[in-house]
């Protein structure tokens, strides 16, 4: 009878989410276009096939061909001329046999849907750029982009006189990568130290942890298109991804730990509310990449290094956020209690803990945290889309891995490895084998020392 | 609506080749997690290097058709043994993540534009089935079967495919009444009592991961025959979960489980889509695109696979005690 009633109200819940959830998203398209960087050009309608847009840029140009709107691998683009817009310029992508153009819009953006990812060859016309207006030397054109796993890339045409790619020594490149890097190794860490407590409170691997990464840029994303401030949008996403952790752990996990069920079997119900959320998002999401707003923002120069303003306040944020998690675990009871239940349940609730409190209190913190996460995630590829957390799920299991299953400073430290060698390994490697290294750094660290940096011997049995 | 041909098209979805190879590679993740106990998040990698290994050796070199498969088992092998040295001694959830890491890393590699040369990057490779298709044995033309027409290609493939999984659950059943298989359901209940036996567990673990393995790979070459085509995205993660579903619907222990379980899941795929677009075009659901109904399907799979787990993890055919976890 328990089963069936905590099933029951397990689907309640879920109902309930997937219903503020669904009015959410109907609600968001219809505002979509005030706070999206409109696509340049409306002209297509989005059923067209692939062969009729290929015949249609074949048979006549300007205004009837194409910007591939109703794809969701999108190449993407600013252009800007002194640090102002340069709107009308036609930009042409072409390759796998198929061809797209488009023209930047008045805040300068420029967008092409393809069909597939692969490499495809831009070139920007430049004869519709404004009177005096060049592309900068050494700026190719056209030149080839190739999608890199993600299902967005940003190609930038330098305009101007004189102006070079910054970082053209090898010193300076690794500086600027290895900032990135820790600006991307940071925002992992977000969400591996929500994995790492659930684990190690609960001894749970779970594999939907990258869908919780997504529906927090998700709900930032609704929020946002429903017209609410940036600031206000954020910070209900991040407590849409604690009531996301709470409903999970009260719906699903408690009853199943009740249950007594296993770690394997809970390790593949993890595996299958994983799929079932991302196609649930993809449901109402759709399946296109969307902006947050202020998704496009100026390089700062800081000394020798440039880094764009957004990926600075997300290294900020998450640097933050981090010291706070920390000191909370450290210094506060609930901390201590937490880091109790972590080293021996049956111990932790002999001594008056209440454990089922302190795991559900760390799961509604392992949620925001990996809500924070998909948002800075969001900024850093970026945009969001549904698959977004599924794409960084194996890197921040690298993250824990690494630094130990279940100590919260080893997620920290090896996400930070992980950011930094899949940055700085893109000096040497091609951009799309980028997550590779870090993946067999994690493989080849557990052949030296299995139980990661900081865990210990007993925990790997 | 047509009822008939929608039932049709799921009945149909039991004799294809994709079925097939489902069955197959599931009943490598049986001999994998049903019988040793080995977590294998990887099998879609498996099926990858199988895959590969046969279209490259064809495409780069012209090798023959046995030649090309003898290359594609041995890459598997090799997959296998790179994979269990670093794993096999640690926990189970350590050769999870190592598995899928692993999967991943051999997809990105055949993705890469660096070697689009030789594998065809995110496009992947065709044109590779010919030393296959100048082997049939059947005449040009349309055979018709009960209610079903195939034409001399689609009968010689089904043929081939159906009997390799014949085969291959022979061997398996024979494999795991024999000693061999006491022993590794042994590792499966308590490793610690059967290395106290004098048992090399390490070692029956190894040759364990390297014959669900093989198979993964066989059904990676019967995956992509029939499409003439082998592309990276087909071998993401979620491959592996749809071959967990099914292994699960059918009985993860058994030898006919994954078999039946692989056709059921297709066969429930093909029947929702068959009356979801049904109720669409006919005007009874109007609150869904055809987009959206194949991604409900979907979330259909993800719900299945918890419901499975949670309410019957044995499946269809399994006997519950012989479950690898209480």
């Amino acid at each position: 009878m328990g089963r069936i009633s905590a099933l029951a109200r397990y689907m309640g819940m879920l109902a309930a989410v997937v219903g503020v959830f669904a009015g959410l998203l109907l609600a968001a398209p219809a505002v979509h276009a005030t706070t999206a960087p409109p696509p340049a050009s409306e002209s297509t309608a989005p059923e067209s096939s692939t062969e009729a847009t290929a015949q249609d840029s074949e048979d006549s140009g300007g205004d009837e061909t194409s910007n591939g709107a109703e794809y969701q691998d999108r190449i993407s683009g600013v252009l800007r001329n002194a640090g102002a817009p340069v709107a009308g310029v036609t930009i042409k992508a072409s390759g796998n046999g198929y061809e797209a153009e488009t023209e930047t819009a008045e805040n300068g953006s420029w967008s092409i849907g393809v069909p597939e990812q692969g490499a495809y060859e831009v070139e920007l016309d430049e004869s519709t750029l404004p009177e005096g207006v060049a592309l900068a030397e050494g700026q190719q054109n056209p030149r080839t982009v190739t999608f890199a796993g993600t299902s967005n890339i940003t190609t930038l045409f330098l305009l101007g006189e004189g102006i070079v790619l910054q970082g053209d020594t090898f010193g300076t490149k690794l500086i600027e990568r290895a900032v990135a890097g820790l600006s991307f190794g940071l925002l992992l860490a977000l969400s591996a130290v929500g994995l790492s407590l659930i684990f190690g409170t609960t001894g749970l691997t779970n594999f939907a942890h990258g869908e919780m990464v997504t529906f927090g840029a998700v709900l930032a994303f609704g929020f946002s298109a429903l017209g609410l401030p940036l600031w206000l949008a954020l910070v209900l996403a991040v407590v849409g991804g604690a009531g996301l952790g709470y409903v999970q752990d009260a719906g699903l996990w408690r009853p199943l730990r009740r249950r007594g069920t296993g770690l394997v079997p809970m390790m593949i119900v993890s595996i299958g509310l994983a799929l079932a959320l991302r196609y649930t998002i993809l449901f109402f999401f759709g399946g296109a990449t969307q902006q947050l707003p202020d998704s496009q923002s100026p390089m700062l120069e800081l000394g020798p290094v440039s880094i764009s303003r957004n990926n600075l306040v997300s290294l900020v944020v998450s640097l933050v956020v981090i010291l706070i998690v920390a000191a909370l675990l450290l210094r506060t009871r609930i901390g201590k209690a937490t880091r109790a239940v972590a080293d021996n349940p049956p111990l932790a609730a002999a001594s008056g803990i209440d454990v089922d409190r302190v795991i559900r209190i760390v799961w509604m913190a392992g949620g925001a945290l990996a809500a924070l996460g998909g948002i800075l995630w969001a900024y850093y590829r970026p945009g969001v889309s549904f698959n977004m957390g599924q794409q960084i799920l194996l890197l921040i299991f690298a993250s824990v891995t690494l630094g130990g299953l279940g100590t919260v400073f080893g997620a920290l430290i090896g996400s930070i490895i992980v950011g930094l060698f899949v940055e700085i390994s893109t000096l040497w490697l091609e951009a799309d084998l980028k997550y590779v290294g870090a993946l067999l750094i994690m493989i080849l660290v557990l052949l030296v020392r299995p139980q990661g940096i900081l865990g210990r011997r007993e925990r790997i049995g | 609506m047509d009822f008939g041909n929608i039932l049709l098209g799921a009945v149909n979805e039991f004799f294809t080749p994709t079925t097939a190879a489902y069955a197959l590679a599931a009943l490598g993740l049986a001999v994998h997690f049903g019988y040793t106990g080995l977590l294998n998040f990887g099998q879609a990698g498996f099926m990858a290097i199988g895959a590969y290994g046969f279209a490259i050796p064809t495409l780069s070199f012209n090798a023959p058709l046995p030649v090309a498969l003898l290359i594609a088992m041995l890459a598997s092998v090799a997959f296998a043994v790179l994979l269990g040295l670093p794993t096999l001694r640690l926990r189970a959830d350590y050769l999870a993540i190592v598995t899928i890491a692993a999967a991943e890393i051999i997809r990105y590699v055949v993705t890469t534009n660096g070697l689009t040369e030789v594998t065809g990057s995110a496009n992947g490779l065709a044109a590779f089935e010919g030393g296959f298709y100048s082997l049939n044995p059947f005449a040009p033309g349309q055979y018709n079967l009960g209610p079903f027409s195939l034409n001399e290609r689609d009968l010689w493939i089904r043929v081939v495919a159906w009997t390799v999984v014949a085969l291959a659950c022979l061997v398996i059943w024979l494999l795991v009444r024999s000693p061999w298989g006491r022993v590794v359901k042994g590792i499966r209940e308590d490793e610690n009592a059967v290395r106290s036996l004098g048992k090399n567990v390490y070692a029956y673990k190894m040759q364990a991961l390297i014959i669900g393995g093989m198979l993964g790979s066989l059904a990676g070459i019967i995956f992509t025959l029939p499409r003439g085509a082998v592309q990276p995205a087909n071998y993401g993660t979620e491959l592996t979960f749809f071959l967990y579903t099914a292994l699960l619907l059918g009985g993860m222990s058994t030898v006919l489980g994954p078999v039946i379980g692989a056709m059921i899941f297709w066969a429930v795929l093909s029947l929702t889509q068959g009356l979801l677009y049904g109720a669409i075009e006919s005007g009874a659901i109007t609150f869904l695109n055809t987009t959206q109904a194949g991604q409900l399907r979907y979330i259909l799979v993800g719900v299945a696979l918890m419901l499975l787990m949670i309410f019957r993890p044995q499946g269809v055919l399994g006997n519950k005690k012989e479950l690898s976890f209480a």
